[in-house]
């Protein structure tokens, strides 16, 4: 019996030949990450473990981006704690504010060459499952698990089942790769991958950029996945020569493809031709509709951004829609781009300029919003279209207002007609 | 150890968000948490429970974030276990971590009404429903995460060892 993607790279980082589904194995860590969120209560842990340091200071990452800049005092006490954390630690991965290489963590970790093919990497964050779309093993764990890995450099796993979707043809124009995953996660429900690894094959990877593979790993975990990833291919390749070149020169990373005769709890294909335009309803992202089939949904808000769409390629696609138009007079439109790498480039591609002149707001690189932290939070009753992941009661405000989750560009026709709007409506205005 | 009290009764999906809202993510202190806690999802919730009360959820209990927040604000409210048809994964662990006892069974969460009496027996993993007479199983848990539990969570476990 063969294994999987994800199995292969665990058996590896366990030291084993074999690994089967449902086996405990301890593992070896590449990469440790935590946020301001989960970093704080991590750093109690830590003290308690006993450990003198932590394993690696090169291998642990800590990214302060949920309430920063700091939206408050407790916020503030909470980046201090690891910012005084990681300076006594002598950590190499800290990204403090403005600097060129901070950003929101799942952004950033992969730009800054934090990932590589093979690497097994755990962060305190549910969206960690990101880092699949380099050929990587990446799940989110607890503060609890954090502190014990920062200590040991090692974590336990239970060896994930796998369901695996095989790929073909291309997506249609203004059809975009998180259309594909919201349809996914519709048709396979919220814990329709409870446990398991969502592996994706077929002639159609090929078609997607790294930033698609990035949008759809990042949303395994609201199908209840514990990771998604992607094959290795020259676009890894391509993407670790301008992002991780040091470890490119060095080979410093393993290319694991699944074996021949791995074995599936089953296989869904996917023509990426029929996927049609989708939106994800309050409450839950299982709760998808296709564009153009239901009854106008007016909007309050439209937020463009995060770990999910917040990357160069998500703000050109905004900018090219929002080029000559505005947004409608009464809506806010917010663009949070993921990092400050992607908000100097998009400054210098004129698309900061598109945007003001288009009547929306630009953000400094935050999740902000996306988990109801600030820079935009809903009041009773209003709705919102957004680019983020997560759309549960109460998740951008209060618990009486709607995030509808979309593409990008769906994201901006809603913000140019003040409705839940098709890109295509832009081009017969 | 046994666990006894009044049921609260939730559907399924219960998500973090709703067990402890992200505005309240500026402080990891239990008591602070606990003061939010399922809020979203009942605002009477913190003013009805009693310690040792038990939620049962649907299925998926727990999806969403990986705050551990969400088990924390659960035990500091005083919940004494939950029971569910299954849980999503970062929670499952993260509860355990945390020391708070959680049982998976469909039966239970099916049968069991919002405000009956019940008892469990974490050693063999029988939930008897004191309100309707009715028993139900869950896997009980193995000795070591009975340990874990019993030690206030994953610190303590490896503390005392």
């Amino acid at each position: 019996m063969g294994m999987t993607m994800t199995q292969k790279i665990l058996a590896k980082h366990a030291g084993l030949d074999f690994v089967e589904p449902g086996q405990l194995i301890e593992a070896k860590l590449d990469l440790v990450l935590g946020n301001d969120v989960t970093t704080p209560p991590a750093i109690d842990v830590f003290a308690m473990t006993c450990a003198c340091g932590v394993f690696d200071r090169n291998k642990v990452a800590l990214v302060p981006d949920h309430f920063t800049p700091n939206k408050d005092i407790k916020s503030a006490d909470n980046c201090k704690k690891i910012r005084e954390f990681a300076k006594a630690q002598g950590l190499t991965h800290y990204y403090e504010i403005g600097d060129p290489q901070m950003g929101v963590e799942h952004v950033i970790l992969p730009e800054n060459g934090l990932v590589a093919p093979g690497d097994a990497i755990i962060g305190a964050d549910s969206h960690t499952c990101t880092y699949g779309a380099l050929g990587a093993f990446a799940t989110g764990v607890g503060s609890t698990d954090l502190a014990c890995a920062m200590a040991t450099g090692q974590t336990w796993f239970r060896v994930p089942e796998a369901i695996q979707f095989v790929l073909k043809g291309t997506l249609k124009k203004n059809i975009t790769s998180k259309d594909l995953i919201l349809y996914i996660i519709g048709m396979i429900g919220v814990d329709g991958a409870l446990y398991e690894s969502m592996e994706f094959a077929g002639p159609g990877v090929e078609t997607l950029t790294m930033a698609d593979r990035l949008t759809i790993c990042n949303m395994a975990i609201e199908a209840g996945g514990k990771n998604g990833i992607f094959p290795v291919d020259q676009k890894t390749m391509d993407y670790l020569a301008q992002f991780a070149p040091e470890r490119l020169a060095k080979k410093d990373f393993t290319v694991i493809s699944a074996d021949a005769d791995a074995v599936y709890e089953r296989t869904i294909e996917i023509d990426l031709a029929e996927v049609p335009m989708t939106v994800s309803f309050p409450h839950l992202p299982e709760n998808t509709k296709t564009v153009g089939t239901f009854d106008e949904v007016t909007i309050d808000q439209v937020v463009i951004g995060s770990c999910t769409n917040g990357r160069l390629e998500d703000l050109r696609t905004a900018a090219a829609l929002f080029k000559g138009q505005k947004v409608k007079k009464g809506i806010r439109c917010i663009i949070l781009p993921g990092s400050q790498r992607v908000w100097k480039e998009a400054l210098k591609e004129g698309l900061l300029e598109v945007f003001a002149d288009a009547n929306c707001v630009v953000s400094a690189a935050t999740c902000g919003p996306c988990l109801g932290g600030h820079m935009g939070i809903l009041a009773k009753g209003e709705r919102c279209v957004s680019t983020t992941n997560r759309n549960f009661v109460g998740r951008m405000g209060h618990p009486e207002s709607e995030v509808y989750l979309s593409s990008v560009p769906v994201a901006v026709a809603s913000a140019i007609f003040g409705r839940i709007a098709s890109p295509e409506e832009i081009e017969g205005k | 150890m046994n666990a006894k009290g009044k049921v609260f009764k939730y559907g399924a999906n219960v998500d973090t968000d709703v067990i402890i809202p992200a505005r309240y993510l500026n402080t990891a202190d239990p008591k602070e948490l606990a003061k939010h806690c399922m809020e979203d999802i009942d605002m009477s919730f913190v003013n009805r429970v009693q310690p040792g009360d038990i939620i049962v959820g649907g299925q998926n209990f727990g999806c969403g974030s990986s705050r551990e927040h969400a088990p924390i604000a659960i035990k500091a409210s005083g919940i004494s276990c939950v029971i569910a048809p299954s849980f999503a994964r970062i929670f499952y662990r993260n509860a355990i971590n945390m020391g708070l006892p959680i049982m998976e069974s469909t039966e239970a969460s099916e049968g069991i009404a919002d405000g009956d009496e019940v008892e469990i027996d974490f050693a063999t993993g029988i939930i008897h429903d004191i309100t309707s007479g009715e028993n139900f199983t869950a896997k009980p848990f193995p000795a070591f995460i009975q340990k874990i539990i019993a030690t206030d969570g994953l610190v303590g476990y490896i503390a005392k060892k």
